[in-house]
């Protein structure tokens, strides 16, 4: 693999979104819309809203990093682009680094905008740094971007690539502890929970939530989110084949 | 001669379909080669094994000397699908100097490569918004760049006005001249008498694999359609199937031992 090609790869996808305005927009602008809707939602209980608000911050960026990287790998399988790359001398590695790359700067940018408005305007209150929302954010940004990447494999078409976000993404969201507390759950569920990526980017905003100082669970769970990305990229480096039937 | 390109006895299955029945072709280096035959006859299929992204069941496939798709080949060839495989949500110019970068290529280079297929005018439009023959001209340009030593170009002239594809068939020439390997495809025969060497492939087989002129002259006809059309009849006929014609004469034969 080279570095100089993985570059230029995460360049030329960040082009591809940046040709693209409403999507960028979209991913700016929904995320305030939705935390703007949950503060007044939560108007008379603003220690709530510190909570759930703080969660979603970092929950967006893996929705919708998810969402995007299925719908553009799935471009790449049937446009012939992936098929053409593979006969150029791009390794496999370049290519997922790349998409990386690519969508952990864009999330880094939805994070700084989305967590600016909701400290500044939305009158959110952590007790930990902004800075490790943001850093957890993109944690979980280039986890959805990883399992988009590998779920994109199993998709034939962008109807069913859609699909995939409420079977993988939801069970996450109802089990990761945002609804319902992981303790009260029955057992075989919790047992799920503690098998979902989800959990983690959960316990560790929450950590961030209540403590001013990173705490060590923070940082065990950070590095879970960031070693399952990396799984998931080597799982969807397993799904690239040059030679097909 | 060192050939550029050496199938043997290669045998193709396509999900339950078998594609290519056991076909042995060489492509010598230096020349414009056309891989004609109708749709559906195998010529994607095969082109995909040269650059090495298809499974096949038995036989080689030899590139330069190289088993395809060896990752040094990667360098070596440049491969233009059927169906243009270039982002459409990128310019033209953004798209070539993307591919350049993959081979270390200056972005004068890709800019080059946009002109040469004529292109220029249209370097700052998204791909989205070409028509189709533009389109595919811009996923040309992506395929030539790097000078790679074989080009292999999937119907590059389909949709494209008559000036224009007379510009690119002089550009093919000239690429050969300068000592590229080029196997174009096509499905018009009237693209076939502008190659130097045919091979015709119909139904999986190869019918024919000589120069346009050996072709002619075996068959009796100026017409190479028309030439097509009797090799076809005479491998069909009553005898069997006609061999491949080798550097020679295109003689209906015994059947082909398979």
């Amino acid at each position: 693999m080279s570095l100089r090609i993985t570059a230029r790869t995460a360049r030329r996808i960040l082009r591809q979104l940046s040709h693209d305005r409403r999507t960028v927009a979209m991913l700016l602008v929904i995320p305030v819309l939705l935390l703007t809707l949950l503060r007044y939602l939560f108007d008379s209980q603003p220690l709530l809203f510190d909570r759930i608000g703080l969660i979603m911050l970092g929950v967006f960026p893996f929705i919708v990093m998810f969402l995007i990287t299925s719908v553009a790998m799935l471009r790449e399988r049937t446009s012939g682009t992936l098929e053409r790359l593979l006969t150029t001398p791009l390794h496999k590695l370049d290519m997922l680094l790349g998409y990386g790359l690519a969508f952990a700067l864009a999330a880094a940018v939805q994070a700084v905008v989305v967590a600016g408005v909701a400290y500044w305007f939305l009158g959110l209150d952590s007790a930990g740094s902004p800075w490790l929302v943001g850093l957890i954010a993109i944690g979980n940004a280039v986890l959805g971007m990883a399992l988009g990447l590998f779920f994109s494999a199993f998709a034939r078409s962008e109807f069913q690539a859609v699909q995939f976000m409420p079977l993988i993404v939801l069970p996450q969201a109802l089990l990761c502890g945002l609804f319902v507390p992981r303790e009260s759950m029955v057992g075989w569920l919790q047992a799920i929970s503690r098998a979902m990526p989800l959990t983690y980017a959960v316990q560790a905003l929450t950590e961030v939530g209540q403590h001013a100082d990173p705490t060590n669970l923070m940082w065990r769970d950070l590095g879970i989110i960031f070693g399952l990305a990396i799984v998931a990229l080597f799982l969807g480096a397993a799904t690239l084949r040059r030679r097909t039937g | 001669m060192e050939k550029t390109v050496e199938v043997r006895d290669l045998v193709v299955r396509r999900g339950r379909r078998e594609v290519l029945h056991g076909i042995s072709v060489a492509v010598p280096p230096g020349c414009v080669t056309g891989l004609l035959g109708p749709s559906g006859s195998g010529k994607t299929t095969l082109m995909r094994c040269l650059v090495g992204v298809q499974k096949f069941q038995s036989g080689t496939v030899t590139v330069l000397g190289r088993p395809a798709g060896t990752p040094e080949l990667r360098h070596a060839v440049g491969y233009l699908t059927q169906s243009p495989s270039i982002y459409a949500d990128l310019t033209v110019r953004e798209n070539a100097r993307y591919f350049a970068s993959l081979y270390s290529l200056s972005n004068a280079e890709a800019d080059r490569a946009v002109h040469d297929v004529g292109l220029a005018d249209a370097a700052h439009q998204l791909v989205s918004t070409l028509s189709g023959g533009q389109h595919s001209r811009a996923s040309l340009a992506c395929a030539l760049l790097g000078s790679p030593r074989l080009l292999v170009l999937d119907e590059p002239t389909v949709g494209q006005d008559p000036v224009l594809r007379d510009d690119l068939w002089r550009q093919f020439h000239e690429l050969a001249k300068a000592g590229t390997t080029l196997l174009v495809s096509s499905h018009v025969m009237d693209e076939a008498a502008r190659c130097d060497r045919l091979l015709l492939i119909r139904d999986g087989d190869l019918i024919a694999d000589d120069t346009p002129d050996a072709i002619r002259t075996a068959t009796g006809t100026s017409d190479l359609e028309e030439a097509f059309l009797r090799l076809i009849r005479a491998r069909e006929a009553g005898s069997g199937k006609a061999q491949p014609t080798q550097e020679g004469k295109a003689q209906p034969t015994q059947e082909r031992s398979s």
